[in-house]
């Protein structure tokens, strides 16, 4: 008998280690469930146009037009696509070398790179560099392109948000260096608390741990809270006092769903402070085709912006960026898209803010309509979701639901979120899976389902939890 | 050992649960809170308030103490510095900024275009997509055009039909959501499809992860094999730098194995067996053997009785056997045939249970040549379920491969078949492309080996050709005065003196004291005339200039 070539026991730890919860047991068995037929309500990952978001009109014509260059040279084809559609499709292609069939820059198309720069610059009235940007193939792919520079070993520590989304972890895992959590206030809606950081980091660094780096994730997931301007300013001193690079996860930008506290980049945050803070601080923001009212999530397509990183390191990642040779090019279009959207007066303009008018606005209603059916739901309290795409309700479990769950041999908000899955097909994440102070339990939704689904569904969920918690102790309550 | 810190600042506690422990019961999620003991038999010890307290005052002084931004070069992770990738290294810098300055500085060079012959991208250089795929890709990208009757006049019938099939096979139809992470089902049923036809034996959509181009599969591959400088992977000498650069990333070490240029490129077991055996006397346990067929950058397509031998070696040493087989549409002589190594691996009777076998393909190479969609895949076979799990967990992090790359990956696996609206034009398109690749590959390795003191073996597949430049002392010694290798001398040379973009032959290893470049067989055929007339006229007065 010869040797097996791949042992269980002899694989990269670090893999064994990684944890990814959004793709974890819960949806394992829900996607199980659908195979036996099942119907199920995924809200396990934000992905909008699996729940029948449609796609916005204006860039698939676009990226069609491209994908098929042959077209505009059709005198026909005037008649199914618009003439603005035409215009940009052509605009872009001029922008490559081979059209979406070749390579492009390994940082990605240098027009598409101005576009972003310029609408940063819009966005928050401070010069951007297109060099200093990088094209990826979804932010994910930036964040471990990132940390895989800052991350030498395991004495190097990330600070991340608890509750986190998970590909923080599972990156920093995958890696080999540690992560450092600091806890949101969910008393506090969510709110980060800076003397929480110090502690943090004080405790790291008693450890021996070298802390590199802090994540922020803002609009907040799962927490979807949206960080106020002072808030943010506690943030830029408190990494430019303690020398962190800042990791500024901003894909939900778009998506903000009341007036009081709309976004703000860090990057406009820490131009405002002026020097020398603003020519100190270490900043890269991330952004993304996958949110947003664009929902372009199989798209895979994403940036980052570099602020004071040194010329040479900016040549290290661009050689790392260039092994993957370049993000795919239909996605660098959508990019394109989304940053300079069609103009008033342009024949789609109209069309183009009505879709996404309504999907923003919708997404309103329905984050308003989830808060209110978990905060009516027994032992359920929920932060209003201010922005992102998500509710992260805590579930107030009974003793006697834990006992079961530890008989099951289950974590208990596992076990909830499973009962909640076969009783309901609603298919959710843990909060487990992001992290929660101990004895807390939550769980993560989407406020993606339709709207018009969107009664049905909180009706089912209360009448599930309702009973859940009669089975497992009447009226009791932590509060 | 822990992986990570585990801390509930409030309390001031931390939990010190050793690294095997970590790895074997629980994750760091569950671990968060660090007393849910019920999930913990084994007590952990604490570390008290008051040590913490104390510590804080060290931190001061360490913060201060940390004289550099976190991110600079000196403080990055040494493994990024280390790594190498030549295709688009120094030559490429110098052949762009060449290129800006050409468009106002037009008179200062002896050339008036820049071409680039350092990378397979054969679109760039004016090769075109097929018709039929980009049909689909475009009737898929904005499905609601398969509602309108102009549709039909302006798009193939098949291509409005697969495009259905297609969009049915897509839950919700939905192109713009996240896949499943190893790629849309029914993609990968066509794949297995694809691949049955293609070997003749059995293959499994669930074996098959749809990513990013093939680079993405590659590095997934090397994280999962290597944890350590003392995992080793086998890698052809020469090899495309994918390999080096990722096994540099993932902290692994890269054990060479030369493949001979007397023998047309050859793989000799005996070296295998030679470098392995070198290999473990060092203490380093060797995981995998990459095998690059048809060969980058070498050209030559392995015998079908060269591929047994690699198997059955593989199959003795207990490695896991990394085909990248991207290539396998580029093959140009009518005496070589792709044979792909699980079809090989099964011919000799070996199934699931007895190798592990990882066979990458791409939708960049082939006579489809596209690049920019980043499609491509891994079938991955005669590995147990645990370890199928934890490939699958790595693909999950990344979420989904782009769609559009997975579309086209699941139809270069099954083009148009006869009796198709496209076949007839689709085959004009695939044997037009093939066949000047052969020309072009013919006519560079003619006027290659006409050159004093070049050699080149033929290209009997892929996309370049690998020459052998005998350098004159002279020329080692000038290119040693200016601290650079002799063949990025050589390559530095030609492109000021043509415009064309080669890769140094170290970039991807060489026998020591040999030299030579990279060049593809891409620029489209009037311009591989005017390459050749150009770096006959360079490589002669090159030799003037430096003849010993």
């Amino acid at each position: 008998m010869s040797l097996k070539a791949l042992d269980y026991d002899s694989l990269n730890e670090n893999v064994k280690n990684c944890q990814y919860a959004v793709r974890g047991e819960l949806y394992l068995r829900a996607s199980e469930l659908q195979k036996e037929g099942k119907k199920i309500i995924f809200t396990n990952v934000g992905n909008p146009h699996a729940l029948g978001q449609k796609p916005l009109t204006f860039p698939r014509q676009v990226v069609a037009l491209c994908q098929a260059p042959f077209l505009l040279d059709d005198p026909n084809v005037g008649m199914i696509f618009p003439a603005d559609a035409i215009a940009r499709a052509k605009h872009y292609l001029s922008l490559t070398s081979g059209g979406l069939g070749a390579y492009s820059d390994s940082r990605g198309l240098p027009g598409v790179r101005k576009e972003v720069a310029e609408f940063i610059e819009r966005r928050d009235g401070y010069p951007s560099d297109p060099e200093l940007i990088f094209l990826t193939d979804g932010a994910s792919k930036g964040v471990m392109q990132i940390l895989n520079c800052v991350i030498r070993g395991q004495k190097d520590g990330i600070l991340v948000p608890v509750p986190q989304y998970p590909l923080y972890s599972a990156t920093i895992s995958l890696l080999g260096g540690t992560l450092v959590p600091y806890y949101l206030e969910e008393s506090e809606n969510w709110g980060l608390d800076v003397n929480n950081l110090r502690q943090s980091v004080a405790q790291a660094r008693s450890q021996g741990i070298t802390v590199r780096a802090m994540v922020i994730i803002n609009p907040g997931n799962p927490t979807g809270q949206c960080l106020s301007e002072a808030n943010l300013r506690e943030i830029l001193r408190f990494c430019c006092n303690e020398r962190l690079v800042l990791l500024g996860d901003e894909v939900y930008q778009q998506n903000i769903y009341q007036d009081e506290r709309p976004f703000i980049s860090s990057k406009k945050v820490l131009m405002d402070m002026g020097a020398p803070i603003s020519k100190e601080v270490q900043l890269i923001s991330f952004h993304t085709v996958s949110k947003g009212y664009w929902g372009e999530c199989g798209q895979r397509g994403g940036y980052f912006e570099m602020t004071n990183i040194p010329p040479r390191t900016v040549e290290e990642i661009y050689k790392v960026a260039s092994i993957a040779l370049s993000p795919n090019v239909s996605a660098q279009i959508f990019m394109g898209l989304m940053v300079s959207p069609p103009k008033p007066g342009d024949i789609s303009y109209d069309q183009f803010v009505r879709e996404s008018k309504g999907i923003l606005e919708s997404l309103r209603r329905r984050a308003r309509m989830m808060t209110d059916g978990f905060n009516s739901c027994k032992n359920v309290v929920c932060n209003f979701t201010e922005g992102a795409m998500y509710s992260f309700p805590q579930i107030k479990l009974p003793p006697k639901a834990i006992q079961a769950a530890k008989q099951a041999g289950k974590v208990p908000d596992v076990f909830y979120c499973l009962k909640l899955l076969e009783a309901t097909g609603i298919s959710t994440v843990p909060g487990s899976g992001f992290g929660q102070k101990e004895g807390v339990f939550h769980l993560r939704t989407t406020i993606l389902p339709a709207e018009e689904e969107m009664p049905e569904i909180m009706d089912s969920f209360k009448k599930f939890n309702d009973e859940f918690m009669s089975q497992y102790g009447v009226g009791y309550s932590r509060m | 050992m822990r992986r990570f810190l585990i801390s509930q600042a409030k309390k001031g506690l931390v939990d010190h649960t050793t690294r095997r422990q970590h790895h074997q019961t629980r994750s760091f999620l569950s671990l968060l809170p660090p007393s849910f003991s019920a999930n913990s038999p084994r007590a952990a010890p604490l570390v008290s308030l008051s040590r913490f307290m104390s510590s804080t005052s060290d931190m001061a002084a360490s913060s201060d103490s940390t004289s550099s931004l976190p991110v600079t070069l000196d403080s990055i992770n040494p493994k990024v510095l280390k790594c190498e990738y030549a295709v688009r290294g120094e030559i490429v810098n110098i052949a762009q900024k060449l290129q800006e300055d050409l468009k106002s500085n037009k008179d200062a060079y002896p050339f008036d275009e820049i071409i680039y012959c350092n990378i397979g991208n054969p679109q760039s250089l004016g090769q075109l997509p097929i018709r039929f795929f980009r049909e689909v890709l475009a009737l898929c990208d904005h499905s609601s055009l398969l509602d309108e009757t102009e549709t039909h006049g302006l798009f193939s019938t098949d291509s409005i039909d697969r495009a259905w099939k297609i969009l049915d096979q897509i839950p919700g139809r939905a192109t713009g959501a996240y896949s499943h992470s190893q790629g849309i089902k029914g993609l990968r049923d066509v794949i297995a499809a694809g691949i049955e036809a293609r070997d003749s034996f059995p293959a499994d959509p669930n074996d098959i992860f749809l990513t990013d181009g093939a680079s993405p599969a590659v590095h997934m591959m090397m994280q999962l094999l290597l944890s350590s400088e003392k995992d080793g992977i086998l890698c052809p000498i020469p090899q495309y730098p994918l390999y080096s650069a990722s096994i540099a990333l993932h902290g692994g070490s890269l054990v060479p194995y030369y493949l001979d240029e007397a023998t047309g490129w050859g793989l000799e077991i005996s070296d295998l067996k030679k470098q392995l055996e070198e290999a473990r006397a060092k203490g380093i346990t060797v995981r995998a053997l990459v095998v690059i067929n048809p060969g980058n950058p070498t050209g030559q397509v392995l015998a079908e009785e060269n591929q047994r031998d690699i198997v059955n070696f593989c199959k003795q040493e207990g490695l896991v056997l990394l085909a990248d087989e991207v290539y396998q549409e580029n093959v140009y002589v009518p005496d070589k045939k792709f044979h792909s190594f699980k079809k090989v691996a099964r011919s000799l009777g070996y199934g699931e249970k007895d190798m592990s076998l990882v066979s990458f393909q791409s939708v960049s190479k082939g006579y489809y040549g596209e690049c920019g969609k980043r499609g491509g895949y891994m079938e991955v076979t005669g590995f147990t379920s645990d370890v199928r799990e934890q490939i699958y967990k790595m693909a999950s992090v990344n979420l989904c491969s782009n769609i559009s790359g997975q579309i086209l990956a699941s139809l270069v696996m099954s083009p148009p078949k006869p009796g198709d609206d496209s076949y007839d034009s689709y085959m004009v398109e695939r044997d037009g492309i093939l066949s000047s690749m052969a020309k072009r590959a013919k006519t560079l390795e003619d006027a290659l080996n006409n050159l004093e003191g070049v050699t080149c073996n033929r290209a009997e597949g892929a996309m370049y050709l690998f020459p052998r430049i005998n350098l004159p002392h002279k020329a080692i010694e000038a290119a040693e005065a200016e601290k650079t290798a002799p063949d990025a001398f050589y390559c530095k040379r030609l492109l000021n003196a043509t415009g064309v973009v080669v890769v140094p032959g170290s970039g991807f290893g060489q026998v020591p004291g040999t030299w030579h470049f990279r060049c593809t067989i891409l620029p489209q055929e009037d311009k591989i005339l005017a390459i050749v007339d150009r770096l006959t006229a360079f490589h002669k007065s090159f030799m003037d200039e430096f003849r010993d």
